[in-house]
């Protein structure tokens, strides 16, 4: 007979395991949160200073909104996407392959689908407190306070959780960094672009219309909006409903891309 | 309690497309025991090390861990096991402490004993006067003993350790050594990998030899020795040419030989009534491991 231990057997998605893998994040952050909240603050500020600025000397008033909110409430949008979709891509890829440290903790009783979804929570979290930046940037600009700036936090965390997953997808299927640029160009920069930040989508063609309404991040931009001019309606309990539907999807198939990847 | 076993592997398989790593392998670790896996390189010892914490899954066989059934049951198994990886893959921009506290949780120590568990693993590693300085100051001994120490933490009734000394200088490996001996000495059961011979037969209660992926012996390393290589060697030295015509008349007498590189060791010369001479020497657990093993370098 084999040595049976008394533990019992164990299930998935277990709390003690996402807080392992959370508490590495987190002690981790402690050595690297200046540089990654001064890349997430100056970012999204100079778009804004940009675009704000730039254009808004042009167009005073978009959408029904002096140009400096609207620019200022759509870049949540653009800080949540910064500070998710490339942190999960970059982050995940060199933790897997050159600082092994998924080998590690997946040694320790964390499963892949744990440690998948451990990330992405904790990417999610920083991404939904980077996203109220441009916002507060935008405060200093005459934006005014409202309660539904509450909700923000909230939009960028579901936001950046589908986010976060699409960029751990992404490391596990790509075979080398290179592989993250054709991300990045065919993927990102137009989902950026058509998601509603700096111009409204019915300037556009019909079908980049209907190409915004399937883009996330368009969904949270106008959630963003909604939330902070107080225009909430049931329509927003469905782009809700479809970015928890962009993260919950998006989220199997990164468990599944790291598990090809991590396990043999 | 000793007939027990904390690692049991019945014809594991594991496959990487047209390569196979380990070939229908038998092992058995009884507890309380520290077992040596001995190959050249290739021959499957840190897959086996990655079968045993399901971060590979056997095509075929049959593999217990702590009596737990992989993969099915592995997370409850690597609970109470211990991993000392091969390759450094400490978080380097913590500190000695930040790493053990990561550790501490991700092996699920109460909070009450977590505090100490650090202390104790600090102590372990010999690193108290660092425990506040990142990892990449530290040097290559302090973070292998770091390593280690981050295995021990939750002090698992297991701890498997794949290479646990390779590229370090003889000082360093010495006082890795003294560390290893001193946790066999606590009772922990070891499963280590190593291709050192010197490591093995210091440190292994029990030696299994891999080759290509499969136990070619397995046993107490002076049994092996005795079993395989005999008591006594010979030592033959010469110019190659004269190497190769001494190697073709042992065979002919019926002796095994194995090259050294600079000689030809002729095995099992025990008895008197040979006409070579050379340097006697003891046989030793490398004759086994090259003998069993093969010369050739693939």
């Amino acid at each position: 007979m084999a040595a049976r231990a008394e533990t019992q057997r164990i299930g998935r998605l277990e709390r003690s395991a996402l807080t392992g893998v959370l508490v590495r994040e987190v002690v981790n952050f402690t050595s690297y949160w200046k540089a990654s909240t001064f890349s997430s603050t100056v970012e999204p500020t100079i778009y804004l200073l940009a675009f704000g600025f730039g254009f808004g000397s042009l167009v005073s008033r978009v959408g029904g909104f002096p140009y400096v909110e609207f620019v200022g409430t759509g870049t949540v949008a653009t800080a949540v996407l910064f500070s998710s979709a490339f942190p999960a891509m970059f982050g995940t890829f060199v933790k897997y392959k050159f600082q092994r440290t998924y080998d590690a903790i997946l040694a320790a009783p964390v499963d892949t689908e744990e440690l998948v979804t451990g990330e992405a929570i904790w990417i999610a979290t920083r991404a939904g407190v980077y996203g109220c930046v441009p916002m507060i940037v935008a405060i200093f600009f005459g934006l005014d306070v409202s309660w539904g700036m509450l909700l923000v936090p909230l939009i960028g965390w579901l936001a950046g959780l589908g986010w976060a997953c699409f960029g751990i997808m992404i490391a596990g299927f790509a075979s080398s960094f290179e592989n993250f640029n054709y991300v990045v160009s065919a993927v990102l920069t137009p989902l950026f672009l058509l998601a509603g930040t700096f111009f409204p989508l019915s300037t556009l063609p019909r079908w980049a219309q209907i190409l915004g309404e399937v883009n996330p991040l368009h969904q949270c931009v106008q959630l963003v909006r909604d939330a902070v001019f107080l225009n909430l309606s049931w329509v927003d309990l469905l782009r809700a409903g479809y970015l928890a539907l962009f993260a919950l999807v998006l989220w199997r198939i990164a468990i599944h891309a790291m598990e090809r990847k991590l396990i043999d | 309690m000793s007939d027990e076993l904390a690692i049991r592997l019945r014809g594991a398989v594991k496959r990487y497309g047209q390569i196979t790593a380990v070939n229908g392998l038998d092992l058995d670790v009884p507890v309380g025991t520290c077992v040596g896996l001995l190959g050249p390189n290739g021959a499957g010892k840190s897959t086996t090390m990655r079968l045993l914490t399901a971060q590979a899954i056997a095509d075929d066989g049959e593999i217990e861990v702590l009596g737990f059934r992989l993969p099915k049951e592995s997370k409850a198994a690597r609970a109470d096991c211990g991993v000392v990886p091969q390759l450094d893959n400490l978080d380097v921009t913590l500190t000695v402490e930040q790493n053990l506290l990561v550790f501490s949780h991700l092996y699920r120590i109460p909070r009450a004993e977590r505090k100490e568990a650090i202390e104790r693993a600090v102590q372990m590693a010999n690193l108290d006067a660092r425990r506040h300085d990142k990892v990449d100051k530290l040097s290559g001994g302090m973070r292998r003993r770091l390593l280690i120490a981050r295995a021990l933490v939750h002090r698992p009734r297991l701890v498997l350790l794949d290479e646990p000394t390779v590229g370090l200088d003889p000082q360093v490996r010495q006082e890795l050594w003294a560390l290893i001996d001193a946790l066999r000495a606590q009772g922990t059961t070891i499963l280590m990998s190593t291709h050192y011979i010197e490591e093995a037969q210091r440190l292994a209660d029990t030696v299994l030899i891999m080759s290509h992926g499969k136990g070619v012996a397995a046993g107490p390393p002076a049994q092996l020795v005795a079993e395989h290589a005999g008591r006594e060697v010979l030592e033959v030295y010469g110019p190659p040419a004269r190497l190769a015509e001494v190697q073709a008349e042992a065979a002919e007498a019926g002796l095994s030989t194995r090259r050294t590189g600079t000689s030809i060791s002729i095995l099992g010369v025990d008895e008197n009534g040979h006409p070579f001479e050379g340097e006697r020497r003891q046989a030793n657990l490398e004759d086994v491991f090259v003998l069993l093993t093969g010369e050739e370098i693939e």
